[in-house]
């Protein structure tokens, strides 16, 4: 894990991108010039009420759509993580970690050993031979993150990754996520509406408006680690972020 | 620690219910009585049918038609056509499965080909098939050939339009998953599209037996072939000798055949469906 360090910065810039969807009088303009650099290694998290563009963000990120306007360009390899864990319902969870091996060309042993390796990582190696739909919600979606390490990515995207799950689980999620990003040089660009979510797991805080998004504030978290969602210092700074939140929302009801 | 609390959550979540403990004999057992029962209530209305007298000198009470079976079974002339009978059921079968996964899969991946014949398939499906046994006698003669033909033409488009939904219905997301993963082209369809359709597949396969099916007997009966009898034809020399006692025994023949080549497609599906975790 420590060869990363010598490599060229695996990071996400974006300068002026906007994105319009529909022509003319139809037209939805989901994101307006979002200009954004994140360092190698740091942990972003994005916020903002509906409709802020937050999804469309990372899917020009992932290169799953093109930006209207504006350059982005991603330092490395990209892995996406839903709100939904999206696995194959026909492979066990050791084989939707396989399949991401396999399409990185990796051979039958190593995909074997890895997958094996990656589901330790997330605590899940007793149910490798598990199928999907004989796991929780939460074992899923830890399921989905071996597979998205199992890509080898530079850059992690996670749209929500959480949203669907209960306060208990997605707390622990919370601390397995710290554990296994201090140990890579992982670049996360982290989508969610939960503040407080953003506050706990951010090395940073990145605010987006509504209709147009567009950056309205910059937040750095100088929290030291590890974090707890209920602590003292992560509500104060997730309510001066709300304040902000509710200001920009407000806007909108005029 | 939090990976012990995590394991602690882990253990709460899965399901606890108790799995089937009920022993094999019984299981079967309560999945027969039903159709034993069903079967026992059939013949019983038969023989009030056949004791009211009605149409009494052309239809046989089931003591005289089971017993009829039964001899017939004693001879080869009833397992010979059976063997011929599945022999073509299953070429033609096959052959319907080659051009059904070659149509299907070439219709779904190339959309000015879906414009131009997606409807036409359907079109194929729901046209009789019986319609076309003048078209293949008049081309390939009275002869296992035109059956042949007509059995592709009939299950081939089912075939086809199962593999069809199930690639059109491939869950957006999962394609998403593939594609980021670095999944491209065969390899995308080879490890995602394929077992993404397959319960759909599965269904179309059933179905198409079914269409099948029905097209060989039909073809047995339109196409007199003297040398290879199939159960069409004992069907037809029975009716033509208005012997009522045989027709009906070849037709249970028939029936069970149906039954037994539907439940293995059933069992097929259950499969699948409880491995992707669809059954409740």
């Amino acid at each position: 894990m420590s060869t990363a360090i010598t490599e060229a910065p695996a990071a996400v810039t974006l300068a002026g991108v906007s994105k319009v969807f529909g022509r003319g009088r139809a037209a939805v303009h989901a994101l307006d010039e979002i200009s954004l650099t994140t360092a190698p290694g740091e942990f972003t998290c994005i916020i903002g009420a509906s409709g802020c563009g937050k999804s469309t963000l990372l899917s020009l990120v992932a290169g799953l759509d093109e930006p209207t306007a504006g350059q982005i360009s991603v330092g490395g390899r990209v892995a996406l993580m839903f709100q939904e864990p999206g696995l194959f319902p026909w492979l066990t969870a050791a084989g939707n970690v396989e399949l991401a091996l396999r399409a990185r060309g990796a051979d039958r042993a190593e995909r074997k050993r890895r997958a094996a390796e990656l589901l330790e990582v997330v605590n899940l190696r007793e149910f490798a031979g598990k199928r999907p739909h004989e796991l929780s919600g939460g074992m899923r979606q830890r399921v989905a993150l071996a597979r998205a390490l199992a890509q080898d990515a530079d850059v992690l995207l996670m749209d929500e990754p959480f949203g669907a799950l209960d306060a208990m689980t997605r707390d622990l999620l919370h601390d397995e996520l710290d554990r296994i990003c201090s140990g890579r040089n992982l670049t996360v660009l982290f989508v969610t509406h939960n503040v407080r979510e953003a506050v706990r797991l951010g090395d940073r805080v990145v605010l987006l408006s509504s209709r147009p998004g567009r950056v309205i504030a910059d937040y750095p978290v100088p929290i030291q680690r590890p974090r707890r969602i209920d602590s003292a210092p992560v509500a104060e700074l997730a309510s001066t972020i709300t304040d902000r939140l509710r200001e920009e929302v407000s806007r909108h009801g005029k | 620690m939090a990976s012990n609390t995590l394991a602690g959550l882990d253990a709460l979540d899965l399901d606890v219910a108790p799995r089937g403990t009920r022993r094999l004999a019984e299981r079967a057992w309560a999945g027969l009585w039903p159709k034993v029962l069903a079967v026992a209530l059939v013949i019983v209305v038969w023989e009030l049918i056949h004791l009211t007298g009605w149409k009494k000198y052309v239809l046989p009470g089931p003591g005289i038609t089971l017993t009829n079976l039964w001899d017939q079974a004693g001879t080869g002339l009833l397992w010979h056509a059976i063997r011929d009978t599945l022999q073509r059921a299953v070429v033609g079968f096959a052959v319907a499965v080659l051009i059904g996964v070659l149509v299907g899969a070439l219709v779904s991946r190339i959309r000015p080909l879906r414009a131009a014949v997606g409807s036409l398939i359907t079109g194929l499906q729901t046209m009789p098939s019986i319609a076309w046994f003048p078209f293949a006698i008049i081309l390939f003669g009275p002869n296992p050939s035109a059956i042949l033909f007509v059995i592709v033409l009939g299950a081939a488009p089912s075939i086809a339009n199962g593999l069809i939904t199930g690639v059109d219905y491939t869950p957006p997301l999962l394609l998403k998953a593939g594609t980021l993963m670095g999944l491209r082209r065969v390899s995308l369809y080879r490890y995602l599209i394929l077992p993404a359709s397959l319960p759909a597949f599965v269904a179309g396969l059933k179905q198409g037996w079914a269409f099948a099916w029905r097209s060989l007997m039909a073809g047995e009966l339109l196409v007199q072939m003297f040398n290879q009898p199939g159960l069409g034809t004992l069907l037809n020399t029975d009716q033509s000798q208005t012997d009522m006692a045989s027709a009906i025994a070849v037709m249970i023949v028939i029936l069970i055949i149906g039954i037994v080549v539907d439940s293995l497609f059933g069992r097929a599906d259950r499969a699948i469906r409880t491995r992707w975790g669809l059954t409740q």
